[in-house]
């Protein structure tokens, strides 16, 4: 929104050029990992930097600070309240660094060094641009800053190790540092990426305080459209190092100019208009002449020792059914236990109590022999990509695992198998004979859904197969999973901390909260019109690729925030 | 708070480490083909004589019961012999007939020599073998970086004999600064004793230096690359201070693991270091009673240097308890 | 979703590279890789050839040669009597061909250093994987002995047994079985902290869920994957282990004459230094340079077998 009043251009990066030495030595310079780079981030305005990975996006940011390694030539320019950074001596850039410009990084829980408390490393922050300041004043300073950030007890907080506290205490923690000696810009480099959509809100509201109260420029590195559209005054797309479009946010999102950025935003899995009003509980009845592919009936899963009430619940008792060919999106935020119940279904881990039957075999009852047959029916799709294939296995030999597994197959048949499944997953039969890491992370991913369905199976786990891969790639591997289910016919349980993915995929999902299964009904139900009001505030808090309609669901999780008794990042 | 319930914990973890070893090296020792009454007896001898030795020495007993005897010296002490008696104050690690005195009596008679050379050289190492390691991977691919690495590939090569001979045909027989050989105690000449031990500490160092700089510097580079070395550097803290208040501190965590066990290993007698600079110290009686069969001097030996190694270790775990909050509690 | 061509770009596979021969060609272009190995072939075949080797001379490392010492002792002419008989001259008081020793002393070096590594790396690798992957009860009590094993003064306990073993047990096996025995621990803890790391990677996971047994995750999912820092570990140790048996040979406690050993002459040489240098430096010299050709080596293989450090 430009209001029209004197636009103060804090930060001007103009033809900025990023290009990092190869091995042999500065003489032999890549091809520049930024090139020609330039915007200007204006006072009281957030600027989001936005692309895929690859994009550049993060050195641009890291180029402004001087904090690029060694191996980077930097060229262009990059003026602070009109002073150059590129090139200035180091003295300049350090009062700089933490004192004009406040950054906050992507993984809170690395970003703190591990060895001091928290409240020392706030405290270092701000000696560090003011080292005559009284202790007593800088420890208030601290205890000031940390409540500012909406943390609840600024004291324990200031006194903890940083393994101590949660992903989101962290962030504002990292925030309060940040803007301890009033910047007037603001780096967040993925400042949420890390964290579980409630939380995230919470920051991105947070930022939006910032902004608003304190008039910082705020330069948003993400490449999360959601994120964008929730936060971004102006937005600039980056691909391959350079600018591909500049200009406000509504302007982005209703009329893309370039053809990257309509991709990249059709590309992102859009969750249906959240009904505000309650719905009437309509004909729910699930259909039942449907053969089950899975149901699992009061399960129970804990780690650690068994006996009374020993160890950690991770579920406690979870019930539903999945028919076959049907998806089944079970969603919720990390340690909401849905992992540990898919890995439950593969026979990974034991149930306390309950049952899991897949294809009509009980899991907790089956023999030795019955669980073989049992894993022969099933197929396993994990989250990353990097671990999901035996890095010292070819991909024709991982692919036909299961059949070296379960079937006399010779070579010969392993490998006309091979080609056959690579086929489709639409990856060329040359990758028979390649390592995983020749692969990029899109490819591995279609690699392991191929193992997956090897032997046909009844039923296919996918433990969030989608969130380590960038939206184009990501959107293509779940195009990749409804095709092959419409194909072969089997049954999914699709884990996912993101709704609109599941939406895309699910016809019925179940939402999971500590262990507990709090909601479960038909997808386009569940996901517009909750009932539970845990759902509806995970609804409300998950940002969506709209300026319009995010502002919209904005206030709707602001009062529903404001009546939920636990909000604590 | 829950710190004793970790430090009586841990020690009843290094008495059940210190029993096994003690286990383990009385049944060796005894179940071998060797008899040590048999040496102690001296010639012409009877076998009534090797009887009597036999039974003075208590090896007429099974290995465990001599074990059992064993411990309970280092408890309480212990008598041997019943008509003429040899008295073996606690902590008693055994008697040697062969020189008719107690082994807590040898090795407190020749551990300050070797505490001598071990606390020396360790602080020598430490602190050369770190800074090299801290500034080669501060100048990473530099001159220095290479020219430092070249060093401590040479150092690690070589074996602390080789180093010793080459420091005392060099400083000490070529420039003829310093004494090659011998040990004079503190208490008699400060200036005598360090001037002896000059040369066990360079000779040690050279070895033990290399292996701290390649490890420092290792960890320095994997540490320097760290995320929460960035925010240091983002929230605007010298390059200094970065350097030594984060990266050092958490690449330093190793280098103390590794150095409890060099010191512990050093303690228990540096074997090689004594024998070339002809230093009366533990590593030379051991040497002496491996020579002359002398089986309760050797197990003595063993056993304290075994306690040595293992007290270090749970005083190192300590530090490292300091060092990074993450470990604190076990 | 639409799918479009522009950002089809994850469909495209790169061309082929394997895996040993690109760790091949890294090390070729690795001088001090190149430098290592050259040295360590050097040595092995001068150690299986030791025999052919001294022919050429005619020259053994028993026979005494009386009569090119003085009354001293001392070997006769220029560099302890280094010449064309006796290419590094001959050894002091006894006058046995210093050629011949140092070779033989490689053969005893090298038996005794690699089968200790091969015992070590086997008892090391078998222990840590399993514990690592299995876990549980078994972890822990192998945790605790390879805790003990650390504790174990080591060095001293060499010492110690090798004075109370009988003497017609023949040193060098027992040695070299003493040594590996002591030397697994270390390699147990690295192989089982990445054993451990393994079992929780998807590759495993997934792997026990299409129902594989335990063995042949082991053997098919894990140990491929320590395999190369198995490799790297043998590489840094058998300097360790060559060095062991020359400092108990040096001690007196260690290979018995006359079978040639480089630490017992190291030993024997110290007292000539000053009238016979030579004696000393070539035995000296073949250790150091035997055992930098490993350090180096091993080191050369970790920076081309992991990319990260290789970034370094």
């Amino acid at each position: 929104m430009s209001q029209g009043d004197h636009a103060e251009a804090v930060l001007a990066v103009s033809a900025l050029r990023i290009a990092f030495a190869r091995q042999a030595g500065p003489a032999d310079l890549a091809p520049p990992a930024v090139d020609l780079v330039s915007f200007e981030v204006e006072r009281g305005r957030v600027l989001a930097l936005v692309g895929e990975s690859g994009s550049g996006k993060s050195a641009t940011a890291m180029s402004i600070l001087g904090l690029l390694p060694g191996s980077a030539e930097v060229s262009g320019s990059v003026r602070l309240e009109g002073r150059e950074l590129i090139g200035a001596d180091a003295a300049h850039l350090r009062r700089v660094r933490g004192g004009r410009i406040g950054t906050i990084f992507q993984e809170p829980m690395s970003a703190f060094t591990p060895a001091y408390r928290i409240g020392w490393q706030i405290a270092e922050a701000i000696r560090a641009h003011d080292p005559r300041r009284p202790r007593g004043q800088v420890r208030a300073r601290t205890l000031e800053l940390l409540a500012s950030v909406g943390l609840r007890d600024p004291e324990r907080v200031a006194r903890a190790y940083p393994h101590e506290l949660s992903g989101g205490q962290l962030q504002r923690a990292m925030i309060a540092m940040a803007i301890s000696c009033d910047p007037v810009v603001l780096i967040a480099d993925e400042p949420t990426t890390a964290l579980d959509v409630t939380v995230q809100a919470g920051i991105l509201e947070l930022l939006r305080g910032l902004r608003a109260t304190r008039g910082t420029a705020i330069l948003l590195i993400t490449h999360d459209m959601g994120v964008v559209a929730d936060l971004a005054d102006d937005v600039v797309v980056m691909r391959r190092g350079t600018v591909v479009e500049t200009g406000p946010v509504q302007q982005i999102f209703s009329a893309p100019a370039h053809e990257y950025t309509r991709e990249l935003l059709a590309a992102v899995p859009t969750l249906a208009t959240l009904q505000t009003s309650q719905r009437d509980a309509e004909e729910e009845a699930a259909p039942l002449d449907e053969t089950l592919a899975a149901e699992v009936r009061d399960a129970v899963i804990a780690y650690g020792r068994r006996g009374r009430g020993g160890g950690v619940v991770a579920v406690s008792g979870a019930s539903f059914r999945i028919p076959r060919g049907r998806t089944f999106g079970l969603v919720g935020e990390s340690g909401s236990g849905k992992s540990t119940l898919g890995r439950a279904f593969a026979g990974l881990l034991p149930l306390r109590s309950g049952s899991i039957e897949v294809a009509g075999i009980d899991l907790a009852a089956a023999s030795a022999s019955r669980m073989r047959a049992l894993r022969r029916s099933l197929g396993y799709v994990f989250q990353d990509p990097a671990s999901s294939i035996n890095p010292r296995t070819l991909v024709g030999d991982a692919v036909t695992e299961p059949l070296r597994l379960h079937t006399s197959a010779s070579s010969v048949e392993r490998r006309a198998r091979a080609a056959e499944l690579l086929d489709a997953v639409h990856l060329p039969r040359t990758t028979i004979d390649r390592f995983p890491h020749e692969l990029s992370g899109g490819q591995r991913q279609r690699v392991a859904i191929a193992r997956a369905i090897a032997l046909n199976p009844t039923l296919l786990i996918a433990d969030e197969p989608t969130s380590a891969l960038d939206v184009s790639v990501q959107a293509r591997v779940l195009e990749l999973l409804a095709e092959l289910q419409s194909e072969l016919g089997f049954a999914c349980l699709f884990i996912s901390h993101d709704l609109a993915v599941v939406q895309a995929l699910a016809d019925e999902v179940g939402v999971m909260r500590r262990g507990e299964v709090v909601e479960i009904g038909p997808a386009d139900r569940v996901l517009t019109s909750p009932e539970h009001p845990y759902t509806r505030r995970l609804l409300a808090a998950a940002p969506v690729a709209d300026p319009v309609a995010q502002s919209a669901r904005r206030e709707l999780w602001l009062a529903l925030d404001g009546e939920d008794p636990e909000v604590a990042a | 708070m829950n710190f004793l319930r970790y430090l009586s914990f841990r020690l009843l973890g290094i008495v059940i480490v210190l029993l096994i070893i003690a286990v383990v090296t009385f049944a060796l020792f005894y179940l071998l083909p060797s008899d040590p009454a048999r040496l102690a007896c001296g010639r012409p001898c009877t076998d009534a004589n090797l009887e009597k030795v036999r039974e003075y020495m208590g090896v007429d007993q099974p290995w465990f019961v001599q074990l059992v005897e064993f411990l309970k010296g280092i408890l309480f002490g212990r008598t041997f012999g019943s008509t003429v008696t040899v008295e073996c104050d606690a902590p008693c690690f055994g008697y040697s007939f062969l020189r008719n005195a107690s082994v807590t009596d040898l090795i407190a008679e020749r551990f300050p020599a070797t505490a001598s050379i071990a606390l020396g050289a360790a602080i020598l190492f430490l602190v050369t073998g770190v800074l090299g390691g801290l500034i080669a991977s501060l100048r990473r691919n530099s001159v220095i970086d290479r020219g430092i690495m070249v060093f401590s590939i040479a150092g690690i090569s070589t074996p602390v004999y080789l180093a010793g001979i080459l420091v005392i045909l060099i400083i000490g027989f070529t420039l003829r600064w310093l004494p090659t050989s011998g040990y004079v105690p503190f208490e008699d000449s400060p200036i005598e004793w360090f001037s002896h031990l000059i040369l066990p500490w360079v000779a040690v160092a050279i070895v033990s230096a290399a292996v701290y700089a390649r490890l420092t510097r290792s960890e320095m580079l994997e540490v320097m690359s760290l995320d929460y070395i960035r925010t240091a550097r983002a929230k605007g803290l010298s390059e200094g201070r970065v350097i030594a208040r984060h990266g050092l501190r958490t690449a330093l965590l190793p280098v103390v693991t590794v150095f409890g066990l060099d010191l512990g290993v050093l303690l228990g007698g540096a074997v090689i270091t004594e024998r070339v600079f002809a230093i009366p110290g533990m590593g030379s009686l051991l040497i002496e009673a491996v020579g002359a069969v002398d089986i309760q001097l050797i197990v003595g030996l063993t056993m304290f240097a075994a306690f040595l190694v293992v007290t270090l270790n749970l005083v190192i775990d300590l530090v490292y308890g300091l060092l990074d909050p993450r470990v604190r509690m076990g | 979703m639409t799918t479009t061509t522009a950002v089809r770009d994850d469909l495209a596979v790169p061309t082929r590279k394997t895996g040993f021969r690109t760790l091949l060609g890294k090390l070729a272009r690795d001088p001090w890789a190149v430098a290592s190995s050259t040295t360590i072939v050097v040595f092995v075949l001068a150690a299986v050839f030791a025999d052919q080797l001294t022919g050429i001379t005619g020259n053994d490392p028993y026979t005494y040669h009386q009569d090119l010492l003085d009354a001293k002792g001392q070997p006769t002419g220029w560099g302890g009597g280094i010449g064309a008989d006796h290419w590094f001259g001959v050894e002091p008081l006894t006058g046995r061909d210093l050629f011949a020793i140092v070779v033989y002393g490689a053969r005893t070096s090298l038996f005794i250093g690699i089968s200790a590594t091969v015992l070590s790396v086997l008892i090391g690798t078998i222990v840590g994987i399993t514990s690592g992957y299995f876990g549980g009860w078994y972890d822990r009590i192998v945790s605790r002995g390879v805790d003990v094993m650390f504790g174990f003064p080591t060095l001293v306990f060499l010492i110690a047994l090798m004075a109370i073993i009988p003497a017609d047990v023949p040193r060098p096996p027992f040695i070299a079985l003493v040594i590996g025995l002591f030397g697994w621990p270390g390699i147990s803890r690295i192989v089982r902290g990445q054993a451990l790391a393994l079992r929780e990677r998807n590759f495993v996971v997934a792997s026990k869920a299409m129902g594989a047994r335990s063995w042949r995750i082991v053997l098919g999912q894990v140990l491929p994957n320590v395999g190369a820092t198995i490799i790297v570990v043998t590489s840094i140790i058998i300097p360790g282990m060559i060095a062991a048996e020359a400092a108990l040979s040096f001690l007196g406690v260690g290979v018995t004459p006359p079978t040639p050993s480089w630490g017992r002459t190291i030993g024997d040489a110290v007292l000539w230094v000053r009238t016979s240098p030579m004696y000393l430096v070539f035995p000296g010299a073949a250790l150091f340079l035997i055992t930098l050709a490993f350090n180096l080596f091993g080191d050369s293989l970790r920076d081309a077998l992991d990319p990260r450090t290789a970034r370094r």
